[in-house]
């Protein structure tokens, strides 16, 4: 035990730092996307349009069959291809991430849409409201009030998973550890700290999760 | 004004709707009732277009609601509806559920419509209740303010489907009210309802549907003081030593 020094970490701290803010930035990121994405799948396959609904489905559980890690190697090489330039690993990885989360949003968006009441859509269109007006102003605000747990549940799997993007060359916050850990020989503190790191996020984030459905319930 | 033409609608196999024949003049009051699924919600549904029909024709107010590419949203922005279960927007307040689709359907302006929501809720009792939410309200507050949306819309006809049957009874009376005075100044209205005392007083003619169709059809006395079929019979009978 007394070969333990947590200084290295002290040390590294801003190069650590920039790779927790490219791990978040990413999430964030990710999630917005995830969900405007997968909010219009779930449109698309409650639409009632028999093509529509069939192509979003599709979509959905092909991207839910393969390992996230392939979705971003595909368009790290793919992008490139179908643009005819390069994008950079972020950028692609963040076209990976949203492609990918949008699969799952979508799944938990079309539930909170059917767990709004139908009534709820007779009484907007009984006032005149169009199609899109009631998914605007009626549908969709309830839905993602129903979901925000989920959705938050979702994000902290998502935080996780940002640990993948090393495959492309980006240096986020586990990535970050790693070289520092190699580079100066303190592998158990260094994976300790990253630990500790992921474990008090994760935590937040689950407790926040907690207190927003307590709140809901009352 | 409502023009209801030998109408049959099917879900599936199953024939909820046959052969339907009424019409509703301009002011006139017709209280539909019937036991439990013989179509009644579903037959005012059809008026404005929330449920299609396979054979038949609607008019309302010279318009056809069953032509194909009927603009219904416009028709329907001209009936107003209230539910059994109220269907106020949880997540807005009163007087955000007022001002709704007088903005975005009328075009009207913020200051328009809240003021048009104001008179409306004043109407109705609700004045002080404006910013509050419909969790923080009586079922039939709830369903008093439903009805001020509605009127909100200045429509020509109104459609209500069992609005006091969600109602715990020292409730029921407040909306009923409403109702009543809402027929007394002559709006034109088709009431889905078992209160067969809002029906003496208020309606011109009574409906009684059984299984999909339309078996009575008269002027409210005549409905209560001979009845001609077994089943109007029957029903009332049950109805009214409930
Ligand atoms: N979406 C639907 N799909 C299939 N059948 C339906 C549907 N909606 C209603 N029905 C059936 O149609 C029949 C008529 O229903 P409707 O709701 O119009 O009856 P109702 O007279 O309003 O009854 P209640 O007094 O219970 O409200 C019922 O047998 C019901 O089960
Ligand atoms: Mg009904």
């Amino acid at each position: 035990m007394a070969d333990f020094d947590f200084n290295v970490v002290w040390s590294s701290l801003p190069f650590l730092w920039e790779g927790l803010q490219l791990s978040l930035w990413l999430t964030f990121l990710s999630i917005i996307g995830g969900i405007v994405l997968g909010t219009l799948l779930a449109l698309a396959r409650l639409s009632g349009i028999a093509p529509l609904a069939l192509l979003a489905a599709t979509y959905v559980n092909l991207l839910r069959s393969v390992p996230l890690i392939l979705v971003i190697f595909w368009f790290f090489f793919l992008v490139p291809l179908v643009i005819g330039r390069p994008i950079g690993s972020f950028y692609s990885a963040l076209i990976a991430f949203v492609m990918f989360e949008a699969a799952y949003y979508s799944e938990i968006m079309r539930a909170g849409i059917q767990s709004v009441r139908k009534g709820q859509v007779h009484a907007g269109q009984s006032t005149g409201l169009g199609y899109w007006q009631i998914q605007r102003y009626i549908v969709l605000p309830q839905a993602f009030r129903n979901m925000i747990p989920i959705l938050v549940t979702q994000g902290i799997i998502l935080f996780q998973d940002t640990s993948l993007v090393f495959v492309v060359s980006l240096r986020d916050f586990m990535t970050a550890s790693s070289i520092v850990a190699r580079t100066e020989g303190r592998l158990v503190e260094m994976y300790l700290f990253a630990a500790v790191v992921y474990f008090i996020i994760c935590f937040s984030g689950s407790m926040l999760v907690r207190s927003l459905k307590n709140r809901m319930a009352t | 004004m409502i023009d209801i033409h030998n109408i049959s609608k099917w879900y599936g196999e199953f024939r909820v709707l046959t052969d339907c024949t009424t019409k509703v003049s301009k002011g006139e009051v017709v209280v539909v009732c019937g036991p439990s699924g013989s179509g009644k919600s579903t037959l005012i549904k059809c008026v404005n277009g929330l449920e299609p029909i396979q054979q038949g024709q609607i008019h309302v107010d010279g318009a056809e609601v069953t032509a194909k590419g009927a603009d219904l949203t416009a028709l329907r922005s001209r009936i107003g509806m209230v539910f059994q279960h109220f269907e106020l927007y949880p997540h807005m307040s009163v007087l955000e559920n007022l001002c709704l689709a007088q903005e975005k359907v009328l075009k009207r302006s913020r200051t328009e419509a809240e003021e048009r929501a104001r008179a409306l809720l004043a109407r109705v009792g609700m004045s002080e209740h404006s910013t509050k939410y419909p969790s923080q309200l009586s079922g039939g507050q709830q369903q008093r303010i439903a009805i001020a949306r509605s009127l909100a819309m200045d429509p020509i006809a109104m459609l209500f489907d069992e609005p006091t049957s969600a109602l715990d009874p020292e409730m029921i009376k407040e909306v009923l009210d409403v109702m009543v005075e809402l027929a007394q100044e002559g709006m034109t209205m088709m009431v889905v309802t078992h209160e067969m005392g809002f029906a003496r007083k208020v309606a011109d003619r009574v409906i009684f549907m059984d299984v999909g169709a339309i078996v009575e059809d008269r002027p409210t006395a005549d409905f209560f003081d001979n009845p001609e079929s077994e089943r109007a019979k029957d029903f009332l009978s049950k109805i009214l030593n409930h």
